[in-house]
């Protein structure tokens, strides 16, 4: 019997299709997982099963939930529905919660909205299902505020809330993309409990295959507000129909092709010995020392002309922290910094030719650019560190040679940043660290925020330009699988320490330090999760 | 910007068109108040005195029988300059000041920049506009200057926390990666990003202006007589209320509408200049 059956359904907002005729099964206690890019429209998919559409919407085709009708309810039947019968678990934890409410209190109402349960019976039972989700009273009292757990505590609060009721649905809706990868783990195994004890169905959806390939019962591909691909996950993943799907598949695990460089002793680029960067705290009584803590504390390392270097570690680890010191942007409190056997200070005037030696590349493809300056300015801006910048014609034909580069048309020079989507940017970004020929680029994250066709584009001219260019690279990213793809050696990083570092394969294969141990194996990989379902089949049968 | 984008934003963005409407009334009137009256402001006819509005008097005339549409048009010129220079005072002065301070975050700059704000801001703005003009005489000049000083920490203030928000914003660590230095990152980054904001506070500012006009001349020290002002006519106009009535309805009207229309524009051009609102609305 199907629990939740959407048929035929298409959505139009303002003349815009959103959904083109998704049709999409739920079976009680199934775990359905719901795969596309931004843009695709499975959020939109969720949002239409809850009815909560925004304004300009206009629907047909239909939604079954349990045999009744969902689109022809009113607002006041779908309220009972929500929370109640269909539960919801946001991308955000923070924004999801209210942050001037102690977590009890927010369970405790959601459970008194549907329920006429007197305000200590709905603590009572709060509490119950918070120790459900791990959050166990001894530990995490009910009187906690939201800032004062970790994210992923915050995610537990927010599932506590989605199935406090016992809802037969649960729709989770990027529920593991703001986590870290230990985390993630952690909270997809308390969701696949949920549905193996509690009998409820869910519905994860999600960008990354990897994440879904070890759980899913069943699967769909969506691309363009349509689902392209959907059956049962095994036979799904070894034998995918599809064109998408295929691409989405080869783009998950691609690994973009490089020479193997072999540094040289002597070339040494950056180094960077004994780096502290510490901050004061806040002062915990009036009179009290402020004490200090210690974001990097003791790093160091080195990094060879042309060779690539990836840094991984949680967030919070002190990575992003390290990569700012490397760059000047603050000052250190404690070793020394050394870019082509100049010293790097951020209390000093950081030389031109130190410099052009040294770019970055940052996460958000939004943020990086000044909106209001065109193409034509935004890539220039390094050239100023030149003493003999072009100017003119030359100068123009240069940002149109860099933009042909990064893969992008000359003819983009005269247009703004917001004319262009996620992955063109961040080639614009690329564009901007390149004119100038550094020998280091400072990846932070660069590939994080982009889809994950986009992001095998983006590593692929990343490997290229590496190689043509005798390029090194500082690669910073939560994403044990994309540093494993392009660099050649790797530090891993915890609590503003190096822990382990060493060649990128060795370290992958055989890591010694517990935490690395941790981080690899929290860390989904689509092929071993393929893999291991395929196993477990041959011997089921 | 070419003219036909402005005239299609014009027509999605009711707020900008009334604000602009509005303003530009009053701008106008003050423009041609230079060139032409209906009748002079300084003739004394006192056998006309008081009319109710007709068609040779559009709005009336007051006890001494000026006429009070022309007042109204000559009292606009001095509004709109005593405001409009007083905020270019604040902007000039302040916006430089708060961009300094944010990029010496922390330092001894920073804390006098600051400080010294709080303590003008810690002054109550109307007593120390009259101290300065009963002091240094009551002229618009100084009417001028005591407004400007205190629209220094409102742009000062405003400015240093834009430029500090901002300055944590990626593409501005790019351009300290690319070596410019702070001087050129606050005009080159930091000012264009937050025209809309002293556009919008701009105007706020610029109406308060209008409004403190109002008041310094409605007690006496604004510019002085025979040159008309809304807010000495106001002033003068209270004794008479019980019977000519229309002789506070019009200057009243004036700021009034000058005030809404100011804000209304603000808010529109705030729109209209960001490329973002922009877009979301297309």
């Amino acid at each position: 019997m199907n629990l939740l059956e959407i048929k035929d359904f298409s959505l139009e907002i303002g003349n815009t299709t959103i959904l083109n005729g998704v049709n999409l099964k739920l079976r009680e206690g199934q775990l359905h997982g719901l795969i596309g890019e931004s843009g695709s429209g499975k959020s939109l998919t969720s949002l239409s099963v809850m009815q909560l559409l925004p304004s300009g919407s206009e629907t047909s085709g239909s939604i079954r939930f349990d045999g009744r009708e969902i689109t022809a309810l009113g607002e006041s039947e779908m309220c009972d529905l929500r929370g109640n019968e269909i539960g919801m678990i946001f991308q955000e934890p923070m924004t999801a919660l209210n942050p001037l409410m102690s977590i009890g209190d927010q369970v405790a109402e959601t459970i008194r909205i549907h329920t006429p349960m007197s305000p200590a019976e709905a603590q009572a039972k709060a509490a119950k299902v918070l120790a459900r989700v791990g959050l166990p009273q001894d530990k995490f009292p009910m009187s906690r505020f939201p800032h004062e757990l970790s994210g992923g505590q915050r995610q537990r609060v927010g599932i506590a809330m989605a199935v406090a009721l016992r809802p037969r649905i649960l729709i989770a809706d990027e529920p593991t993309t703001a986590l870290d990868v230990a985390t993630q783990a952690q909270i997809l195994d308390l969701l696949k409990q949920l549905v193996e004890e509690e009998g409820m169905a869910l519905l994860l959806i999600t960008h990354d295959l990897a994440v879904v390939a070890d759980l899913a019962d069943e699967v769909s591909i969506m691309r363009h507000g349509e689902v392209v691909e959907s059956g049962d996950a095994l036979p799904l993943f070894t034998n995918m129909q599809h064109a998408y799907t295929k691409q989405l598949f080869s783009a998950s695990t691609h690994v973009p092709t490089r020479k193997s460089v072999k540094p040289s002793e002597d070339g040494r680029l950056l180094e960077v010995a004994g780096l502290v960067r510490a901050y004061p705290k806040a002062r915990t009584s009036l009179f009290s020392k402020r004490e200090v803590f210690r974001a990097v504390n003791g790093v160091s390392f080195e990094i060879h002309q042309g060779e690539n270097v990836g840094l991984v570690g949680e967030s919070g680890c002190g990575k992003s922290t390290l990569a700012r010191a490397i760059l000047g942007l603050d000052r250190v409190q404690g070793g020394t910094i050394r870019l082509k056997d100049a010293e790097i200070s951020a209390e000093k005037k950081i030389g031109h030719s130190q410099r052009r030696a040294m770019q970055v590349v940052f996460q958000d493809p939004y943020g990086s650019f000044n909106p209001r300056h065109r193409v034509s300015r935004l890539v220039a801006e390094p050239l100023h560190v030149l003493p003999d910048a072009p100017i003119g014609k030359e100068r123009e034909r240069l940002v149109a040679d860099t933009l042909e580069e990064v893969g992008l048309r000359a003819e983009d020079t005269e247009k703004y940043i917001h004319e262009f989507s996620g992955g063109q940017r961040q080639r614009i970004a690329i564009a901007r660290a390149l004119i100038i020929r550094p020998s280091l680029i400072i990846l932070d994250e660069a590939v994080s925020a982009l889809d994950v066709s986009i992001r095998a584009q983006i590593l692929d001219l990343l490997a290229d330009l590496s190689d043509r260019l005798t390029l090194s690279y500082l690669f910073i990213s939560h994403d044990l699988s994309v540093v494993r793809a392009v660099t050649d050696r790797v530090l891993v990083m915890q609590q503003g320490v190096i822990v382990e570092q060493g060649n990128t394969e060795e370290l992958f294969s055989a890591p010694e330090h517990p935490y690395t141990r941790q981080l690899i194996s929290a860390a989904p990989d689509l092929n071993l999760a393929v893999e291991r379902r395929q196993h477990s089949e041959l011997r089921r049968n | 910007m070419a003219d036909r984008s402005f005239l299609a934003e014009m027509r999605r963005n009711p707020s900008l068109v009334i604000g602009f409407v509005l303003s530009s009334l009053f701008i106008v009137g003050a423009v041609i108040s230079f060139i032409w009256t209906p009748f002079s402001v300084e003739d004394v006819d006192i056998a006309n005195k008081l009319r109710q509005p007709d068609a040779e008097h559009w709005f009336g005339t007051d006890h001494f029988g000026r006429d009070i549409f022309s007042m109204i048009l000559v009292g606009a010129r001095i509004s709109i300059a005593v405001a409009l220079i007083a905020v270019g005072v604040g902007m000039v002065i302040g916006v430089p000041l708060g961009l300094a301070a944010a990029a010496n975050r922390g330092s001894l700059l920073d804390e006098i920049i600051m400080r010294g704000n709080d303590l003008i801001f810690a002054f109550p703005s109307l007593v120390i506009a009259i101290l300065i003009t009963a002091v240094f005489s009551p002229t618009a000049t100084n009417a001028i200057i005591a407004i400007g000083i205190f629209n220094i920490p409102v742009f000062a203030r405003l400015s240093r926390g834009a430029a500090l928000s901002l300055s944590s914003r990626e593409f501005l660590l790019a351009a300290r990666v690319a070596g410019k230095g702070p001087v050129r990152n606050s005009i080159e980054h930091i000012l264009p990003n937050m025209t809309n904001l002293l556009i919008v506070q701009g105007t706020i500012q610029f109406s308060l202006g209008i409004l403190a006009e109002a008041g310094l001349s409605y007690v006496g020290l604004g510019a002085q007589p025979p040159t008309p002002s809304w807010g000495r006519m106001l002033a003068e106009s209270q004794t008479m209320f019980s019977f000519a009535p229309h002789l506070a309805l019009f200057p009243g009207l004036a700021i009034i509408l000058t005030v809404l229309g100011l804000n209304l524009l603000g808010d529109g051009l705030r729109d209209f200049f960001d490329p973002r609102i922009r877009r979301a609305r297309q």
